[in-house]
C-alpha cells in the first residue's frame, strides 16, 4: 500500500497495462490527471482537436496493433464527444478504454457544469463501464476494464472519474487479480460439437468459409488458410474479416453481401456447408435473412454466445475462440479427410471471380475510374501498409478492389458505418505502427468530418496520407437517390468544398492534386516519401455507381452489376 | 417458422450493486424484447441479488433473452424456469371500497377464501395483502372489481426452483 492521489494511482494502473499513449482533450474535470501528466514519461499524451477522433485513434491503434487503445477527455461536453467513437468500437468489437472526467461526488446528480450521465449514455455502446467511487478503487477498476476490454468478444469500456476522487488521497494498493463472478469467456469449444461439425465438413460437396472479424481478432487467420486448403473450400469474408486471408490466395473469394464480389455472394449461396467463423450474419453481410444460404448447413463458431441464433439459426453452434475451434476442427478433419473430386466446384469458383476482374478492366476509360485507382493504389503501396477507410462509395471500392494481403492491415468502420472514422483511425494506426505507411481511402464528405485532426498529425509529426476521392457529392447516398428515388438528388452536394489542397496547406500539411492515374502514381510516391501528412485530393465523376450491388434486403444473388 | 409463444420464467443473480438494473432493463428496452415482469430483492448471499422475469414470446426469444442477459458483466447466473418444477408466487396490496359493512364483510369473507390479510382498516375502505401465483391474484382481483377497487401495487413474480435440480437451461 502507498499513499498517493487518485490521478496518480490512475496512471501507475494504465502504465501496469502497459499503456504507452493516451489520446484525448483536457478539460476542468479531469484536469488532475493531466497534471499528473505533466511529469509522466513513460505515457505519451497525444493532444487530439475533437474527443471523437480521440476514441476513433484510440480505435485505430487497438486495430492496427491487436492492444487496447486509450482515449480521455473532461466531463460533459467532452464525454459526448467520444459517443460516436465507443459506439463505433463496440459495433466492431475494438478494446478501447475511455477515460471521462466526472464532476465532484457531492455534484453528481445536481445537474452541475458539464456534468453529462455518460455512464447511463454509454450503458448500451459499452462491454462495461464504471463509475469510480474513491481513489482506492481505481487499481481494480483499471485491471478489470482492460481486462473486460481484452478478452471474450473484445470492446470499448468507459471509466469515469469524478474530479475529487482525482483529487483524493489514499492508501493505494495494485493487485493484478481480476474477480468477477459474471464473466468467464468461453475459449474451448464443446469437443461434441467439433466432431458434429467434422462430420458434416466431411460430406460436404460445396464447402464454403466465411471469415469475420474475429479471426482477426483471435489470430486465426493461419487456421483459416490451413483447413480452406485442406477442404479445397473458397473463402469469403465479410468487411471486418478482410484481411484475414491474403486476397491474392487462390481460394480467396473477397467479401460478401451488399457490396459483395460475385464470387462470394453466389458461391455463399450456392455452398451445401457453410463454415462461418467469428462472424455475426449482419443485414449488410447476408441480406435477406430468409434467403440467405438456403441449401446449406451453417457451422458458426463464435466467441460470443448470443451472435448465435440471433440473425441466423445455425445448423452447429460452436461458442469457442475461433483459433481453438479451428485448430480442433482441422486434427480431427486431417485424420478423417480424403481429398474429393471438387473440380465443378472450383471451376466455378473461378469462372465467378473473372467475372469481378472484368469490372475493373471495363472501367478504363476517361478519367480515373475508382476501382482501377484501388488497383493502383496497390501496386504502389508495400504490402504491409495500413488501409483506413471512411464511409460511403469510397469505403466499398476499397473493399471490393483493393486487395489485403494481411490482417490488421485493414481498418474500417464496419457496423457503425461512421463517417469521419478513417482519418483518426489512420492517426492512431500509424501512432501504434510508425514504419508502415498508413493510408486512408476517404470521400469528401467524411473526410471534412474529422479533417481538423490535419492538426494532431501535423503538430505531432504523424505522417499519414489521405487519398480523397473526390465527387463533391455524398456519393452513397446519391447512389440510393439514383438507384432506388429516382435520381431525386436530394442534399448531396458539397459543391467541390473545401479545397483539399488548399485545406492541407493551411494545417501545414502537404496537398496534392492528382487529375490522371499518371499524376496520382507521382503524388503517392511524393507521399510515401514525405514526412509530413499528405492529401491527395483525387477528383473523381459524381455520377459512378459502387457495383456489384444488391439493392437491401433482399437475396445476395440479387446483384446489381451495372 | 410459426414456434408457440408462450409466458416464461427466468431466474436471475446479479450483484447486488447501483446500475445493474438500468442495464438490465436497458438492455431489454433496447432488444425489444417483450418483459411482462420484473421482480428484484436480496438473494441468499448479501452482494447478490436475484432478479425475476417473466416474458411473452417464442422459443427463440428466450435463447436470445437469456443470452443476452448472460453477456452482462454484472449478470452471474442465468437459468430458464421449469414452470412443472417451479414455485412462483406474487404479492398484491389491492385497497377496496366498503361503503357499508355488507361489502365490508363480503370482501373479508373471500379474504379469508384466498388466504388474504387485511392489512389496513379505514372507515370506507380495506386493504388487503394477497400472495399466490398470478392466476389466483387475477381471481380474486376480478372479484374485487364489483365492490370498486380504488388502488392495487403488484410485485411482479419471484420464484424459485423446487428440490435440486430444476433448472432447465443452465
Ligand atoms: C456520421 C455519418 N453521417 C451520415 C452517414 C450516412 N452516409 C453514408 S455514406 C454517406 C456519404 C459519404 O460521402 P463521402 O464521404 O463523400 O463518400 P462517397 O460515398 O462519396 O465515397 C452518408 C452521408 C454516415 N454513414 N455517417
Amino acid at each position: 500500500m502507498v499513499l498517493m492521489s487518485g490521478a496518480k494511482a490512475l496512471l501507475e494502473a494504465l502504465k501496469r497495462e502497459k499503456v504507452k499513449v493516451i489520446f484525448g482533450i483536457p478539460g476542468g474535470a479531469i484536469l488532475p490527471v493531466y497534471d499528473e501528466l505533466f511529469a509522466e514519461t513513460d505515457i505519451t499524451h497525444i493532444l487530439m482537436r475533437h474527443e471523437q477522433c480521440a476514441a476513433h485513434a484510440a480505435d485505430g491503434y487497438a486495430r492496427a496493433s491487436g492492444e487496447v487503445g486509450v482515449c480521455m477527455s473532461t466531463s460533459g461536453p467532452g464525454a459526448t464527444n467520444l459517443v460516436t467513437g465507443i459506439a463505433n468500437a463496440f459495433m466492431d468489437s475494438s478494446p478501447i478504454v475511455a477515460i471521462t472526467g466526472q464532476v465532484p461526488r457531492a455534484l453528481i446528480g445536481k445537474d452541475a457544469f458539464q456534468e453529462a450521465d455518460i455512464i447511463g449514455i454509454t450503458t448500451p455502446i459499452t462491454k462495461c463501464n464504471f463509475q469510480v467511487r474513491s481513489a482506492a478503487e481505481i487499481p481494480k477498476i483499471v485491471k478489470t476494464a482492460f481486462y473486460i476490454a481484452s478478452t471474450g468478444r473484445r470492446g470499448p469500456v468507459l471509466i469515469d472519474l469524478p474530479r475529487d476522487v482525482q483529487t483524493e488521497e489514499a492508501q493505494i494498493e495494485f493487485n493484478d487479480n481480476v474477480e468477477l463472478r459474471g464473466y468467464k469467456p468461453v475459449y474451448d469449444p464443446h469437443p461434441l460439437q467439433i466432431e458434429k461439425a467434422v462430420q458434416i465438413l466431411l460430406q460436404a460437396e460445396r464447402p464454403v468459409i466465411v471469415a469475420g472479424g474475429g479471426v482477426i481478432a483471435s489470430n486465426a487467420c493461419q487456421e483459416v488458410i490451413a483447413l480452406a486448403e485442406l477442404l479445397a473450400a473458397p473463402v469469403a469474408t465479410t468487411l471486418m474479416g478482410k484481411g484475414a486471408v491474403p486476397e491474392n490466395h487462390p481460394l480467396s473469394v473477397g467479401m460478401l453481401g451488399m457490396h459483395g464480389t460475385v464470387a462470394a455472394n453466389y458461391l455463399v449461396q450456392d455452398a451445401d456447408v457453410l463454415l462461418a467463423v467469428g462472424m455475426r450474419f449482419s443485414d449488410r453481410t447476408t441480406g435477406n435473412f430468409k434467403t440467405f444460404c438456403p441449401n446449406g448447413k451453417i457451422i458458426h463458431i463464435d466467441i460470443d454466445a448470443s451472435e448465435i441464433g440471433k440473425n441466423i439459426k445455425p445448423y452447429i453452434p460452436i461458442v469457442a475462440d475461433a483459433k481453438r475451434a479451428l485448430q480442433a476442427i482441422y486434427r480431427q478433419l486431417l485424420e478423417k479427410f480424403r481429398k474429393k473430386e471438387r473440380s465443378a466446384w472450383l471451376e466455378r469458383m473461378w469462372e465467378l471471380k473473372r467475372m469481378h476482374e472484368e469490372v475493373v478492366k471495363s472501367n478504363d476509360g476517361d478519367g480515373i475510374k475508382p476501382p482501377a485507382l484501388m488497383v493502383e493504389i496497390r501496386k504502389i503501396l508495400p504490402n504491409e501498409a495500413i488501409i483506413t477507410t471512411e464511409v460511403g462509395q469510397n469505403q466499398m471500392w476499397a473493399a471490393l478492389y483493393l486487395k489485403v494481403y494481411k490482417p490488421r492491415t485493414f481498418i474500417s468502420s464496419g457496423g457503425l458505418g461512421t463517417m469521419g472514422f478513417g482519418f483518426p483511425a489512420a492517426i492512431g494506426a500509424k501512432v501504434a505502427c510508425p514504419n508502415v505507411p498508413v493510408v486512408d481511402i476517404a470521400g469528401d464528405g467524411s473526410f471534412i468530418m474529422t479533417e481538423q485532426d490535419l492538426a494532431t498529425s501535423v503538430a505531432w509529426k504523424i505522417p499519414v496520407i489521405v487519398i480523397v476521392l473526390n465527387n463533391s457529392i455524398l456519393g452513397m447516398v446519391a447512389q440510393w437517390q439514383r438507384l432506388f428515388y429516382g435520381r431525386r438528388y436530394f442534399a448531396v452536394h458539397l459543391g467541390g468544398i473545401p479545397d483539399f489542397v488548399k485545406l492541407a496547406e493551411a494545417y501545414g500539411a502537404q496537398g496534392i492534386r492528382a487529375q490522371s492515374i499518371e499524376e496520382f502514381r507521382r503524388a503517392l510516391k511524393t507521399a510515401l516519401n514525405s514526412d509530413v501528412t499528405t492529401v491527395i485530393d483525387v477528383p473523381i465523376s459524381s455520377e459512378e455507381n459502387v457495383l456489384p450491388m444488391v439493392p437491401p434486403g433482399q437475396d445476395l444473388k440479387n446483384l446489381m452489376l451495372s | 417458422m410459426g414456434l408457440e409463444e408462450k409466458t416464461y420464467m427466468i431466474s436471475a443473480i446479479v450483484e447486488h450493486k447501483p446500475g445493474v438494473l438500468f442495464t438490465i432493463s436497458n438492455m431489454f428496452r433496447r432488444r425489444g424484447f417483450n418483459i411482462e415482469s420484473i421482480s428484484v430483492g436480496a438473494s441468499e448471499q448479501p452482494d447478490l441479488a436475484r432478479m425475476t422475469i417473466t416474458i411473452k414470446g417464442d422459443e427463440s426469444i428466450v435463447e436470445q433473452v437469456i443470452k443476452q442477459l448472460r453477456k452482462i458483466i454484472s449478470v452471474v447466473k442465468v437459468s430458464l424456469l421449469d414452470p412443472r418444477v417451479t414455485v412462483a408466487r406474487e404479492l398484491a396490496l389491492i385497497k377496496v371500497n366498503t361503503p357499508d359493512t355488507k361489502t365490508r364483510s363480503d370482501v373479508i369473507n373471500y379474504t379469508e377464501i384466498f388466504k388474504g390479510h387485511i392489512v389496513d382498516v379505514a372507515h370506507d375502505s380495506l386493504i388487503i395483502e394477497i400472495t399466490g401465483d398470478e392466476d389466483k391474484i387475477n381471481a380474486f382481483i376480478e372479484l374485487m372489481k364489483p365492490f370498486g377497487i380504488k388502488e392495487i401495487a403488484r410485485t411482479g413474480i419471484a420464484a424459485l426452483p423446487r428440490g435440486m435440480k430444476s433448472t432447465i437451461m443452465e
